[in-house]
């Protein structure tokens, strides 16, 4: 396994900016999740990690070698697609064996290894069906075992969980994480599931038109999100705005004060974690609120409330208790100033 | 309701195979003027085997045929295969300008291709036939072909380059043995297709070189013999044959996928 560090990186498909001066660096061993949505270059990040695609501008290196100009097949990349794309007219074992082959082990060395890789994935009985006498999440796992058999320097998954079904794919996030922290393998994921890459990853780049627009510890992001689409994208929030006062901003006449400091100039966007607020709680800043609708999902409830001048408000909290505010009830939204985040627009 | 589908489809069959039927019922009749009472014979095969021109014009028929089907499967896979799989200049324009040939009349077209051999020099005969059917088979080839290749999906090849193949490699170990069917289907396409030509034939024949059903065409002008019957039948038993084997392959193919 080797880090994976791109540099400068810039794609053009015509007039389209694709990727737009990208630099990250992608850690030995580490989980990086590629987060955005649809169109945001995430996908054509990855396939110029994989070599698919050759950035009109910058570096890639794997490791110590400069793999800018180095095709697929001499990367040593292992790769899961979307689809799988397992080969429909070889067995589970020989797809397994491709890889292997093709680096000139051959023999019972690579049935020994294939059947380790099985072994690994746990579909050691499957090993002389065809992929299409397989279910989707037993493909997906021979997907997995194919792309690891032989040691690639860096693990590359292209959205690999999205085909499955919510249950399933839950399982596969715990089994994806063991096995990638069994092999050690660095690997590079890119989802537009902000759950899946919240709950798998090690370090998150979010991307957004062709950029980065933040990245770092899971955690790290969700607690500071830098922008309204980092906050939005990843995770739920509310979001105020108004004229910035010493130590925070107006809203409705009332101080909401931030913890962190910050220049006192024009006005200024804060966010606040859903969870993070309380109906007529402890906390310094207040808004007035009436409660519009209450979807209560069992060990959670959302409060959707209006806050001054019909500003939306969405609360999640936990049933600690059967004491459910009723709608229509004013109350008051309570919350930290340390939960209080800045944006910067 | 079955009873009418059954029926149907009796009439249907009977409706395709019936002058067939007369034929090959005929080419075993011993009177040559299709007299009936059906007396049984092979006088007419027999007839046949000292028939040279016959025999020669069957055999021309197949060497054309099968060298149609080799050069015009190969050059039709590639040429579909750049179609689908890359991009170039002029590649809509070219994929457009492939179709019409099916279309045009034969007659049209070997016209063309008689004048335009004559002034190139090409000439005609054997080679200046071969030329002519490949041309004539290639769209159909490419259409077949290209039908399949839009079946293999291009993350196949990506996850062979993925795993250490060249993208030669990735071809031959992933693409080509799941394209297989589609280009069997396409060289019998472009076999069957030489096979059954008459028009370009006849005007690319030569008084020493000529094909089976140019020489029919010739033999009917100057009166009928059961021989053609004969040799008509023995046509047909291949083919027949050779679809047969074809449905049975494919099928083999098929339950491949379906597992």
């Amino acid at each position: 396994m080797s880090a994976v560090d791109v540099a400068a990186v810039v794609k053009n498909y015509g007039a389209q900016k694709v990727l737009d001066d990208i630099a990250i660096h992608f850690q030995e061993g580490a989980f990086t999740s590629l987060l955005g949505p649809s169109g945001s270059g995430k996908t054509t990040l990855l396939r110029i990690v994989a070599g698919f695609v050759t950035p009109d501008q910058g570096v890639v290196r794997i490791g110590a070698d400069d793999v800018t100009r180095v095709p697929v097949h001499a990367r040593n990349i292992g790769m899961v697609f979307q689809s799988y794309a397992l080969f429909p007219h070889m067995t589970v074992m020989e797809n397994i064996a491709f890889g292997l082959h093709r680096r000139g082990v051959r023999g019972a060395e690579a049935t020994r290894r294939a059947r380790q890789a099985l072994d690994l994935v746990q579909l050691s009985h499957l090993g002389e069906r065809r992929p299409k006498q397989l279910s989707g999440g037993q493909q997906q796992r021979v997907a997995l075992a194919r792309a690891i058999v032989f040691s690639p320097s860096v693990l590359l998954l292209d959205e690999p969980l999205s085909a499955l079904d919510r249950r399933l794919r839950q399982d596969m996030q715990v089994e994806l994480r063991r096995i990638q922290q069994e092999s050690g393998l660095t690997t590079i994921f890119v989802t537009h599931d902000q759950e899946e890459a919240l709950t798998l990853s090690d370090h998150i780049a979010i991307l957004d038109g062709g950029r980065i627009v933040q990245e770092g510890a899971p955690a790290q992001i969700y607690e500071h999100p830098r922008t309204r689409f980092a906050a939005s994208f990843l995770g739920d929030a509310n979001f105020l705005s108004g004229p910035t006062m010493p130590g925070g901003i107006e809203i409705d006449g009332r101080p909401i004060k931030v913890a962190m400091p910050f220049e006192t100039r024009g006005r200024a966007t804060v966010a606040v974690r859903p969870e993070k607020m309380s109906i007529d709680g402890p906390g310094e800043n207040r808004i007035p609120a009436v409660i519009r609708q209450i979807v209560y999902a069992g060990a959670t409830t959302t409060y959707l409330l209006d806050g001054p001048e019909g500003l939306p408000f969405r609360v999640f909290t936990q049933n600690h208790e059967a004491n459910l505010h009723p709608v229509g009830s004013a109350v008051w939204l309570t919350w930290s100033p340390a939960h209080t985040i800045l944006l910067a627009e | 309701m079955t009873h009418v589908a059954r029926a149907f489809l009796l009439g249907v069959l009977l409706f395709l195979y019936a002058p067939i039927i007369v034929m090959v019922a005929m080419a075993f009749n011993a009177s040559p003027l299709y007299a009936m009472p059906f007396e049984f014979s092979t006088r007419w095969f027999g007839a046949l085997a000292g028939d040279a021109v016959l025999i020669d014009s069957t055999r021309n028929s197949l060497v054309i045929a099968v060298l149609t089907a080799v050069i015009a499967t190969i050059l039709g896979t590639a040429a579909s295969l750049a179609l689908e799989r890359k991009r170039f200049m002029g590649r809509a324009i070219l994929r457009i300008l492939l179709l019409p040939p099916i279309a045009i009349p034969w007659i049209i077209s070997g016209t063309a291709m008689l004048l335009f051999f004559f002034w190139t020099g090409i000439g005609r005969g054997f080679h200046a036939m071969l030329i002519g059917h490949v041309a004539l088979a290639i769209p159909y080839v490419v259409l077949v072909v290209g039908t399949g290749l839009k079946n293999v999906r291009v993350d196949l090849e990506e996850a062979a380059q993925s795993l250490g193949s060249t993208p030669l490699h990735a071809f031959f170990a992933v693409t080509l043995p799941l394209l297989a069917p589609s280009i069997a289907a396409a060289a019998l396409f472009a076999f069957a297709v030489s096979l059954d030509q008459f028009v370009i034939s006849y005007f690319l024949a030569t008084p020493g070189y000529s094909t089976l059903p140019v020489q029919i065409y010739t033999a009917i002008r100057k009166g009928f013999t059961p021989e053609i019957n004969a040799i008509s039948a023995l046509l047909l038993g291949f083919s027949m044959l050779a679809i047969l084997a074809f449905v049975c392959l494919s099928k083999a193919g098929g339950t491949l996928e379906r597992r």
